[in-house]
């Protein structure tokens, strides 16, 4: 079996016995204020890290390339509360157009 | 009868990204295959373009698996806050324990009548299940169809998602330095850790900011 799949296999078992532990177990547990904010830190510090990696790494080496103008469109419109697809399209077209140009 | 409609509508309107994790998976060297099992099996979001990113950029199948659960490990804190009001047992758990994410667990807990919070809950669960795996199907076959992913820009489909993500949730100065530290932090690191290790060991910075 090759390595995707047993990431594949492997994080969708462990997710939902995350998510039925959670139906299974009393809530007061995990409403102690340290968890509530470490768990609520938890989501942002790891898709901040994977947004740097995916935007700006190739191959663990740091480069800036056509990506930066989707990002920084992206980012533009996320901020300026742009629909989700009109977003996605917006930075999709950045990134592509920087590409064909061989900028 | 409108619980049911804005449910259904926020299935076909989250459902509908599904499409972007589809191509991402093949721009990220995943097959159709993988890809549909994904969005079955693990059906959540940030989790599955988050496995696909880690893996594709060249790590570990166990930073993949960990960065994966990591970031699924939310849903858990919404199944504590879902059974205290769905009440359910046997085959009944399981079910609502798989379609616990955010949408459903928003959707429920919105409402104010217990029958509504039901209502709410199954059928946004239900409907993002639905149309999320139908279009995963859709984008992975139109990607794999495309070929050179990058010409088409799909590979910043996935930082931007993160980013429309992220964004809302950086509502206090203490949330927004630590993203921008994590942010700082992983790219600092990447040319001397193996992949992965830049973004799993952001954790730290979460146990750190949220001590206190």
């Amino acid at each position: 079996m090759s390595s995707k799949w047993i990431a594949v296999l492997v994080t969708g078992v462990l997710c939902f016995i995350l998510k039925y532990v959670g139906h299974s177990i009393p809530a007061k547990w995990l409403e102690r204020p340290r968890i509530s904010r470490i768990t609520t830190l938890i989501p942002i510090v790891l898709l901040s890290a994977l947004v740097g990696i995916q935007a700006f790494t190739t191959q663990t080496k740091f480069t800036v390339d056509h990506r930066l103008s989707g990002i920084i469109i992206g980012a533009g419109s996320v901020i300026a509360k742009l629909p989700f697809p009109v977003t996605i399209i917006l930075a999709m077209a950045a990134s592509a157009i920087t590409y064909r140009l061989k900028i | 009868m409108s619980v049911k409609r804005d449910s259904i509508g926020v299935g076909v309107s989250v459902g509908a990204a599904g499409v972007a994790f589809g191509s991402v998976a093949i721009a990220g060297h995943f097959t159709v295959a993988q890809a549909c099992v994904l969005s079955l099996l693990l059906f959540s979001g940030a989790s599955q373009f988050a496995l696909v990113g880690v893996m594709s950029s060249g790590g570990s199948p166990l930073a993949a698996i960990l960065t994966g659960t990591f970031l699924g490990s939310r849903n858990g804190l919404y199944g504590t806050r879902m059974a205290s009001i769905l009440k359910n047992r046997g085959w009944r758990r399981v079910v609502a324990a798989q379609i616990t994410i955010d949408e459903s667990t928003g959707m429920a807990i919105a409402q104010e009548e217990t029958d509504q919070q039901h209502t709410a809950f199954w059928f946004t669960g239900f409907a993002v299940f639905f149309f999320w795996n139908i279009c995963t199907f859709l984008g992975a076959v139109g990607a794999k169809a495309i070929g050179d992913t990058a010409a088409w820009g799909l590979d910043v489909v996935s930082p931007v998602v993160f980013i429309a993500v992220l964004w809302p949730r950086l509502t206090t100065r203490n949330l927004k330095l630590a993203a921008l530290a994590a942010f700082t932090w992983a790219l600092c690191i990447t040319e001397v850790v193996p992949s992965g290790v830049p973004i799993l060991t952001t954790v730290a910075i979460a146990v750190f900011v949220g001590w206190k």
